[in-house]
């Protein structure tokens, strides 16, 4: 009534202007602005010292040129690029390719020379995820039954090209193996943090250990 | 109160003086004597341009930094320090874009709409008195009817958005000019009204003498034709509560749809001068001009009360939704015409009393012939305490009369299909 509601609204946003609990709660992603305090801290230094000793560099970082990397605080269960898929684990089932509700995943697996009586699994020729299409569900790593897929953590992964959004098999070898946490609770016991840049190789990943050579020999044997 | 004191800024009478100086101390006084005055004028245009534009070009860092502020964004922050260098990139940009004329558009008036709504905005800032000019004085000219050629060069604008939409042949454009036509032909009588009730008030239309004549500010004496021309100029220059002319949610950004590169530039540029200009005349009118305390020059409390209004203005601007075109019209015509008619017949019955009780200054020439009448700072000081009762409550019955009408929002009911089995039936 009597177009109150108007200046009330005025009063919100002069006190988003004012009041600095409302300002200042956004993550300036990559890199934010550094204080000389910031920069001092990264030096060792304490901050008079280093406002005395670095006269240019406090200058530049009043005016807002010097800068330094920041980002959100990531949970280690963020589904994100950079499957982790370990070659040793993977029999080339393509639970994943089946399970795969945009059917963007794409397995050849090589039979030749592969004796799987002796336990050996096939040779995986192509494995293409297209990761242009992919949006990041997490089924294939739920499908997954030798836990050998993993979802990633990363997310700068731009390219310029569509067809660069294609990962084959040897970008997925060679990657590092950083799996996120999601749907796997035993890298979460281990305290595994693929933020904190801890790393994961096969024989850590799985649910349950993998049986040897000499275990699954007897069992094809005995059958 | 306001006594001519000798010019602080530099003029076109100072200017001319010190060329015609300058030619005669090389020697040509006799064969290019007339050349001073066009190179004072020249030098002051070059002036006013390049000063219009940097200023237009920080305003819009300014303006999107507080207007992030406002919404809880950082604005631009890149560039620079403070992303201050951000405008010289976005020009950068727009200069090297292709420069796109659409194959159906009338390329002559496509062309010429960015200037013909740039050159009134620029023209506006000559009569425009910065500082404490002497009567004769001021920045380029000084125009005895300084006032009725800021209200003749602003309805350009009209013009030129309908032909930035006419001559780009798109729909949107059409569209947003049309409205863009209707509104601003609309809010021209609410501006004309406001002006016109400063004139009775000043009793002149030369800016220097509606400065010198606010003993009092005006706003303080009638708040409601501050009221009035406030508004009415803020859909002149189309900013947020009425910018109907370029809605981006349903128009595809208006006029300047089919506009890039340089002419974009160009229209943007006009578009974000509105507000510095607009509050240059509102400061001249009803902020009592380069009026001020003596420890500052009156440039700078000109400047001053400009940057208020400018942040008025923005602040208003990151707060308010846009208004529905009908609902723009209707505030035109039946609520800020009928406020500006209302205070017009009140201004101009107290001054008609003023004069019968003898409180009216005349002003004279050297000649002895009346130039203007002014009023004594006592009746101002009555008239407002008036006005400022009139118009709250106006104000309050306004409300009332306008708050009637309640949008009745129809109670909930369950759809038939909700729950479909579960009663047992």
């Amino acid at each position: 009534m009597y177009g109150l509601g108007l200046f009330k609204g005025l009063g919100i946003t002069m006190k988003n202007l004012v009041s600095p609990s409302r300002q200042f709660n956004i993550v300036q992603y990559p890199n934010r602005r550094a204080s000389p305090f910031d920069l001092a801290k990264m030096e060792d230094q304490n901050p008079i010292s280093f406002i005395v000793g670095h006269p240019i560099k406090t200058f530049r970082s009043l005016l807002g040129l010097e800068t330094l990397a920041d980002r959100m605080p990531q949970h280690p269960n963020f589904r994100g690029e950079e499957f982790a898929w370990y070659d040793r684990r993977c029999t080339g089932c393509a639970s994943c390719a089946k399970y795969c509700p945009l059917g963007i995943i794409k397995i050849v697996t090589g039979t030749s020379g592969v004796n799987q009586q002796e336990g050996q699994s096939y040779d995986i020729d192509v494995f293409d995820i297209d990761i242009g299409r992919c949006m990041f569900c997490g089924l294939c790593v739920e499908a997954c039954p030798y836990d050998a897929l993993h979802m990633g953590s990363g997310f700068e992964e731009g390219k310029y090209r569509r067809s660069d959004l294609v990962i084959n098999v040897d970008q997925l070898k060679a990657a590092e193996k950083k799996p996120s946490t999601w749907f796997r609770p035993q890298l979460t016991n281990k305290g595994h943090d693929p933020i904190k840049g801890s790393t994961a190789d096969w024989d850590e990943v799985g649910r349950h250990e993998k049986p040897s050579l000499e275990d699954q020999g007897e069992r094809w044997a005995k059958r | 109160m306001m006594a001519s004191t000798p010019a602080f800024f530099i003029s076109f009478h100072s200017l001319k003086v010190l060329f015609a100086d300058l030619i005669e101390l090389v020697g040509f006084g006799e064969s290019f004597g007339w050349a001073s005055g066009l190179l004072a004028a020249m030098s002051i245009s070059f002036l006013i341009i390049n000063v219009m534009v940097m200023a237009t070009a920080f305003y819009t860092w300014f303006e999107r930094r507080m207007i992030g502020r406002f919404q809880v964004r950082r604005g631009p922050n890149r560039n620079g320090p403070f992303g201050i260098l951000q405008p010289f990139a976005d020009v950068l940009k727009l200069i090297m874009k292709e420069d796109t004329i659409p194959d159906a558009a009338d390329k002559p008036v496509f062309t010429l709409a960015p200037i013909a709504l740039l050159a009134p905005t620029l023209m506006i800032m000559i009569v425009i008195p910065f500082g404490t000019y002497a009567s004769d004085q001021a920045l380029l000219s000084n125009l005895n009817i300084g006032i009725l050629f800021i209200v003749g060069v602003t309805s350009v604008n009209s013009i030129a958005i309908f032909m930035a939409g006419w001559g780009s042949r798109n729909k949107y454009a059409i569209l947003g000019s049309m409205r863009g036509a209707a509104m601003l032909i609309s809010y021209e009588i609410p501006m004309a009204l406001g002006i016109t009730s400063v004139l009775l008030l000043s009793g002149s239309l030369a800016m220097t003498q509606i400065v010198e004549s606010q003993s009092i500010w005006f706003i303080l004496v009638m708040p409601m034709g501050f009221f009035v021309f406030m508004a009415a100029s803020t859909a002149e220059m189309s900013r947020t509560p009425f910018d109907q002319i370029e809605a981006e949610s349903e128009l595809g950004s208006g006029y300047n749809t089919e506009y890039s590169g340089i002419k974009f530039a160009v229209l943007f540029l006009a578009e974000f001068m509105a507000p510095i200009v607009t509050a240059a005349v509102v400061t001249t009118l009803f902020l009592g001009g380069s009026q001020g305390f003596e420890f500052l020059p009156g440039g700078i409390w000109f400047a001053i009360k400009m940057f208020v209004l400018i942040f008025l203005l923005l602040w208003v601007r990151s707060t308010w939704p846009r208004l529905r075109i009908d609902q723009i019209m209707g505030f035109a015509w039946k609520v800020l015409f009928g406020l500006g008619l209302f205070n017009i017949f009140l201004v101009a019955i107290e001054t008609g009393l003023a004069e019968r009780f003898e409180q009216v200054i005349k002003i004279t020439d050297a000649s002895g012939e009346v130039v203007s009448t002014s009023i004594t700072t006592d009746y101002m000081l009555i008239m407002a305490a008036v006005n400022w009762i009139v118009t709250i409550i106006a104000f309050v019955i306004l409300a009332n009369f306008v708050g009637k009408k309640k949008y009745h929002r129809p109670e909930p009911t369950a759809s038939p299909l909700a729950n479909m089995g579960a009663g047992g039936d």
